[in-house]
């Protein structure tokens, strides 16, 4: 019987090591709602060949392995549900490279958001990458893995989907890299003109390999960046708002907020769109053809854009928005989590709807914020429910709600986004069974000793 | 029952609090350390509430997490949460059951016995309290001010220097001032933040009788710590006076033409404390000050005023030295810092950074290159020239 904390430590620096009772308890729960379950090691690697070593060592005494980044996807993706190592990524935070002409960054698998858009800001303001609206703690690694959204996905789609290059810790202990990277010094494609490997690792949640470096595409940064807010209350009127602001190619991005409080927001959808530009002409140009897209709609009263004073555009205007953040605590209770369908914007209604109804069945309060994805080809829309840490009841409301959420979005044409262990068993009942063959067999060959992030994306025997 | 219990599972465990405002780096010292979760304030809070739920049991390496705080209040200043500025408060209440339940890890056991048995946390003698103050009068009634220099000024070799800097920049100044000598008590602000609060109630109580009898209405302190003890926690316990950090005093005196600094040239970067800075808001002052040295260039940190990165040496740290080994102590990263300015003068307002940094420049190979000092000794050196 080998000692896995001594060969860890042998691996990497003690002081990043740990079995201790404290960290256990931390890496063993995130902010939201699935019950805990906690690792037996938590290791904080700081290279690519200190996580392959970890990698050789635990699929030769098949140990499960699970990465993390910020650990914030409030679905429970990173609770180590059968143990094992906890590799928090973090440590791993180097940009190692900003290519100016090509348009990507390389990250290191731990780099937070909140510092590659300092980075940038500070060496490269005329670049800028899609920042989500989690926290400046999310890594970009980790919101790529969980296919998330960020302030450019309106324009450019999933943040996945603007990854340039991979380099992957396969579960058996092989470095290998991804897209263009593979072959040639430059960083800028995923994929093609090859066959797209890349699609192995996202949306996987870590149960195919870990993502040491990544290629992430970089965007112009406009000098200049105004939100606009378009008010109706009449939620079937809002995808057809949504899809003529897309179709204008003029925003940025789009998110539809329904909430109760505020008292302001009850019974509205606020529209919150942004415009960019070079020059005060761009700006003025762009502001006239959305105005003009929605024109009818407030000649006909039926919405209406809303007059925003600098005090009420510096929190819009802020990446991340620490507003999605403070939902946590509106009813003094620490907590929330969302279920978070992406579908498409033709589902809204209904959505919001049943997102009401939820919360008044189960006593809750609810927030949903709805971000269109790629010109309108489909948005996320969050089912948020609040709910107190120190109040069992309330954790049990609403993990309720979110599974009758859950339910409905898929039953109403949704697929679900970073879904917990109990919405990947909704997901994988429903699909196409050829399809999901497909899945286990991947997942099979190339984790054969089923170490990566076991529990998830697991048909149970 | 204490607020923080009733209030601590309101942390989201966002990790704002990890960063400074513009997340160029990580912001929290103990976080900055070890890097583990366990060590940010989020992490520190959830622990605290699996403690007080019995959801896990005391150990040493909980309460060393709690205590590695150094309640810069940086969290305080990152959150987005209304709770913000009770954080620190929720860790020191916290600290504080643990205190009365005699579950403390053994350093802090160590520096709080001092305190108790020497009226320090240096173990010094009471007698050498004033060791430093040769030629300094002794406070008398009908004095402007009382020069309270704290434990560091009193026993540390480079706080007995600032002392006696700051008191010969008064009597320069013609100000009328005293000290109290070796009837001065330790302010508490450490053993209050450590959770000490009988400790610190008893050593407030002796200072404050002490200020009344010898009626004393305004004080200068050489230390942020202490000045913020007297500032926020001494007022409304029986005596009430005015409280100035030594480089507010200075930079009125400088205004007022008092104190006549001379032209130096030195490229100067100046180290917010915690205590003065995010605690108290006190960030014009001391850069007033250098800048009315002609020929000082100061030029700023990335993370300055607000998102200054602690020393580490907060909340008994500068004892205690949990967070200390390696590169990754923050008084290492902030010496590195210092240094990429180009700046050859890392100026202090505070004995628990010169410290600090003292060491860290050291162990850095920065001697040749930066020199730590503090604002006291550049303006004396300037004043005297």
């Amino acid at each position: 019987m080998i000692d896995v904390y001594t060969e860890l430590t042998s691996i990497v620096d003690k002081d990043f090591v740990s079995k201790n009772r404290e960290e256990l308890y931390m890496y063993g729960r995130d902010p939201g709602l699935m019950p805990p379950h906690e690792p037996d090691y938590v290791v904080m690697p700081s290279s690519v060949e200190e996580v392959q070593a970890i990698i050789k060592l635990a699929s030769r005494e098949k140990i499960p392995v699970v990465p993390k980044g910020g650990g914030l996807s409030l679905t429970g993706l990173v609770i180590p549900q059968k143990g094992g190592i906890l590799l928090d990524m973090k440590k791993m935070d180097k940009i190692i490279e900003v290519n100016e002409s090509g348009g990507y960054a390389i990250v290191e698998g731990g780099v937070t958001h909140g510092a590659l858009k300092s980075y940038l800001l500070k060496h490269h303001p005329e670049l800028r990458h899609s920042i989500p609206d989690s926290p400046p703690i999310a890594t970009v690694v980790a919101n790529a893995v969980i296919h998330g959204q960020g302030r450019l996905t309106q324009q450019h789609g999933f943040n996945s989907e603007m990854v340039s290059g991979l380099e992957v810790v396969l579960p058996t202990g092989e470095i290998c890299r991804i897209g263009s990277c593979a072959i040639s010094p430059h960083w800028f494609s995923k994929g093609p003109p090859m066959p797209d490997l890349s699609s192995l690792f996202f949306g996987w949640f870590g149960t195919t390999g870990i993502i040491t470096k990544l290629g992430i595409k970089l965007y112009p940064c406009k000098k200049y960046r105004d939100p606009m807010l378009f008010l109706t209350d009449k939620a079937e009127l809002v995808p057809d708002i949504m899809r003529r602001l897309a179709r204008t190619e003029m925003i940025e991005d789009l998110v539809v907020t329904a909430q109760p409080i505020p008292l302001r927001y009850r019974g509205n959808f606020y529209i919150l769109f942004y415009i960019t530009g070079d020059s005060d002409e761009e700006l003025e140009f762009k502001r006239k053809m959305c105005w003009k897209a929605l024109r009818d709609y407030f000649e006909k009263r039926e919405g209406g854009f809303v007059s925003l004073v600098p005090e009420m555009k510096a929190p819009m205007l802020s990446m991340p928005s620490k507003d999605t953040t403070r939902f946590a605590d509106v009813s003094k209770g620490g907590g929330f989590e969302y279920s978070g369908p992406i579908a498409p914007i033709e589902k809204f209604p209904v959505y919001v709807k049943k997102l009401a109804d939820l919360a008044e069945k189960y006593n809750l309060f609810y927030s949903s914020a709805a971000r269109m994805i790629d010109g309108g080809h489909c948005m996320m829309f969050s089912f948020s429910y609040t709910f107190n840490r120190a109040d069992p009841q309330t954790m049990k409301k609403a993990k309720e709600a979110l599974d009758e959420a859950a339910e409905f979005a898929l039953d109403n044409g949704g697929v679900m986004w970073k879904p917990n262990l109990d919405e990947q068993k909704l997901t994988m009942q429903k699909m196409d069974p050829n399809t999901l063959g497909l899945m286990m067999k991947i997942k099979k060959l190339l984790d054969p000793n089923g170490i990566m992030n076991p529990g998830n994306w697991e048909v149970s025997r | 029952m204490k607020r923080y219990q009733t209030q601590i599972h309101r942390c989201f465990r966002c990790g704002y609090c990890k960063f400074p405002t513009d997340y160029s780096a990580l912001n929290c010292p103990s976080y900055s350390r070890f890097r583990f979760d366990s060590y940010s304030t989020g992490g520190r809070l959830w622990l605290t509430y699996a403690w007080l739920k019995g959801e896990i049991p005391w150990s040493e390496h909980l309460a060393e997490i709690l205590y590695a705080c150094t309640t810069c209040k940086n969290c305080s200043e990152q959150c987005p949460m209304k709770f913000a500025p009770e954080i620190v408060d929720w860790i020191i209440e916290a600290r504080s059951d643990m205190v009365e339940q005699g579950k403390i890890p053994a350093r802090v056991k160590r520096f709080l016995e001092s305190v108790y048995n020497y009226g320090n946390p240096q173990k010094c003698l009471r007698e050498d309290r004033a060791a430093w103050a040769d030629g300094v009068r002794r406070y008398k009634k009908g004095d402007d001010f009382l020069l309270y220099v704290g434990c560091l000024g009193s026993y540390d070799e480079n706080g007995q220097k600032m002392a006696r800097n700051v008191a010969g920049l008064l009597e320069k100044a013609g100000l009328s001032f005293g000290i109290l000598g070796e009837e001065e008590e330790c302010c508490g602000n450490e053993v209050y933040s450590l959770g000490e609060l009988d400790l610190f109630n008893a050593l407030a109580g002796k200072n404050i009788a002490r200020f009344k009898e010898l009626d004393v209405r305004k004080v200068i302190t050489l230390c942020p710590h202490g000045y913020n003890i007297m500032k926020n926690k001494y007022q409304g316990m029986g005596h009430k006076f005015e409280v100035y950090h030594y480089t507010q005093v200075l930079e009125s005196l400088i205004r007022d033409k008092l104190l006549k600094p001379n032209g130096k040239k030195a490229t100067v970067t100046y180290h917010d404390p915690c205590y003065l800075g995010r605690h108290n808001k006190i960030y014009d002052p001391p850069r007033k000050v250098l800048q009315s040295v002609r020929g000082i260039e100061l030029t700023e940190m990335s993370r300055n005023k607000a998102d200054a990165f602690c020393c580490g040496g907060g909340s008994g740290n500068f004892m205690t030295d949990y967070l200390a080994g390696g590169q990754d102590s923050p008084a290492r990263i902030r010496v590195r810092e210092a240094g990429r300015t180009g700046a050859g003068t890392l100026a202090v307002a505070c004995p628990g950074c010169m410290v600090m940094f003292q060491d860290a420049v050291k162990a850095e190979n920065l001697e040749d290159k930066l020199q730590v000092k503090d604002i006291s000794a550049i303006i004396h050196e300037s004043v005297m020239d």
